[in-house]
């Protein structure tokens, strides 16, 4: 689990409650320890600048060339992306994800919302997705499935083992999603 | 309420920098702050001008808005809805009701349910922070006194708040009903601090911290994220200072990051001794 900063602890509850082993990784040592990752929401300026600071940038950028299993939330899914607008011109996109993405794209937090989201590959009953200033995705390339769409904006989406939402999993209780990550990448 | 707290957890291990002008917004977010908050004067200034403090002008919270693409919380004095419903159709991303500013009523904070946008409140122990709470705020932050770059109040307010947290979580069911008689606050609230063993909502904190070290004494102390006010624009040396106390905040727990961030900022902000202060701030809110 990325924590340098943002919503880190909610999603290290969300993996303990499934039974899954999550640890906590701020240094370039403890990414090489784990075998997939999780980037949380935050703000990805801050995310990104911090990646730098703590000399993570260059290996982060290997692990997920090298195709490690990555699930990225809101902020985390702007980190994986080819391409990010209305973002800072030096905040970084890894790229394991071929998509745009406009940053804040719905608005204010006046905008932040709630909606039931149907996904196929959770089963029937729709998952209560949390949006918190949540970016728009605007492309995706011929490689990238996408799983869930709201308002036609793809809003879960895979790439090989690149996962990424521009919701909040960890904030709604609802653990299918995590589970879901956790099983595939096993 | 969970898309409130829901931005309250995203700015979690970062900074919030007060900031009051676009300039300062900027190098804010270049240093890496998770958010700014636009004020009229930072708080260092406000107790040496004295007079009475506002909600900032619109104009200036818009272009800082414009500046920066984190997220921008404006304040407004306590109990003032009227500012608070002026920066929530503004579009403005938290309220701080603050005793930084001047209050408008001396009994009744503001009814934070009415609005959409999410609250932050001061709070100096846990019986405010749970008033607040019953109100609707969504994020609390412990006071310490502001603009005084003196990190002794943010500690004393976070340790009686965290203190009687865990104090409350080995307390018996008919033992509950005592703790929200004494913190005056409601005996819901106090229950689901007795199962969660946390608050809430999340705990910031605010009020003194003018080096990377105090960033994380109080991120230590259990603070999960710190407001910065007058500590870096009233530094020398404003934006190495801002990076270094984000980098310190994100590492708080890296004693070898946290002597590497620290060196070479030049002087801090003066600080002011709490005795010779003619106004607590913190003592604003009831």
């Amino acid at each position: 689990m990325l924590a340098l900063q943002g919503a880190a602890e909610l999603h290290l509850a969300a993996l303990a409650s499934i039974g899954a082993a999550a640890v906590p990784v701020h240094r370039p040592d403890e990414l090489a320890d784990v075998d997939r990752l999780i980037l949380p929401g935050g703000e990805s300026t801050t995310i990104s600048m911090m990646l730098d600071a703590n000399g993570l940038t260059g290996p982060l950028a290997e692990r997920l060339a090298g195709g490690m299993s990555t699930l990225g939330t809101c902020a985390g899914l702007l980190l994986l992306a080819t391409e990010v607008s209305d973002g800072r011109d030096d905040q970084h996109c890894f790229g394991a994800l071929d998509i745009s993405a406009r940053r804040n794209a719905y608005g204010p937090q006046t905008e932040s919302f709630e909606a039931d989201l149907p996904i196929a590959a959770l089963g029937p009953s729709p998952m209560t997705a949390v949006f918190i200033r949540s970016p728009i995705v605007e492309r995706v390339g011929p490689e990238v499935e996408v799983l869930a769409r709201l308002d036609g904006h793809p809003v879960l989406c895979r790439q090989g083992r690149a996962w990424g939402c521009t919701f909040h999993p960890e904030l709604s209780g609802d653990l299918r999603l995590h589970r879901l990550f956790c099983e595939e990448m096993a | 309420m969970r898309v409130k707290r829901g931005l309250a957890e995203m700015l979690k291990r970062g900074v919030i920098m007060d900031v009051v002008t676009a300039e300062h917004a900027r190098i804010a977010e270049d240093a890496g702050a998770v958010a700014v908050m636009a004020l009229e004067r930072v708080p260092a200034d406000i107790r040496r001008d004295g007079g009475v403090a506002r909600m900032s002008p619109p104009e200036i919270i818009e272009s800082i808005v414009e500046a920066v693409t984190i997220p921008v919380m404006a304040k407004a004095r306590i109990g003032h809805f009227a500012e608070a419903q002026v920066l929530e159709a503004l579009g403005v991303d938290y309220i701080d009701e603050s005793e930084v500013l001047t209050p408008a009523d001396e009994a009744h904070h503001i009814d934070k349910w009415q609005f959409t946008v999410p609250f932050v409140c001061g709070a100096t122990n846990l019986g405010e922070a749970l008033r607040r709470i019953s109100e609707g705020a969504a994020m609390i932050r412990s006071k310490g006194e502001a603009g005084t770059g003196n990190i002794i109040e943010a500690v004393r307010h976070l340790r009686s708040i965290t203190g009687d947290i865990r104090r409350i979580t080995v307390a018996d069911s008919a033992e509950l009903y005592d703790w929200a008689k004494r913190l005056q606050a409601p005996v819901a609230l106090v229950r689901e601090i007795a199962e969660a063993g946390r608050l809430p909502v999340p705990l910031f904190c605010a009020g003194g911290v003018a080096t990377p070290a105090d960033a994380s004494l109080v991120m230590q102390l259990g603070a999960e994220a710190v407001f910065v006010g007058s500590g870096i624009f009233k530094s020398d040396n404003p934006a190495p200072r801002a990076k270094a106390v984000v980098e310190a905040t994100t590492n708080f727990d890296d004693p070898a990051i946290l002597l590497k961030v620290s060196r070479g900022l030049g002087e801090a902000m003066p600080g002011l001794e709490l005795g010779n202060l003619e106004t607590r701030l913190a003592e604003r809110g009831w």
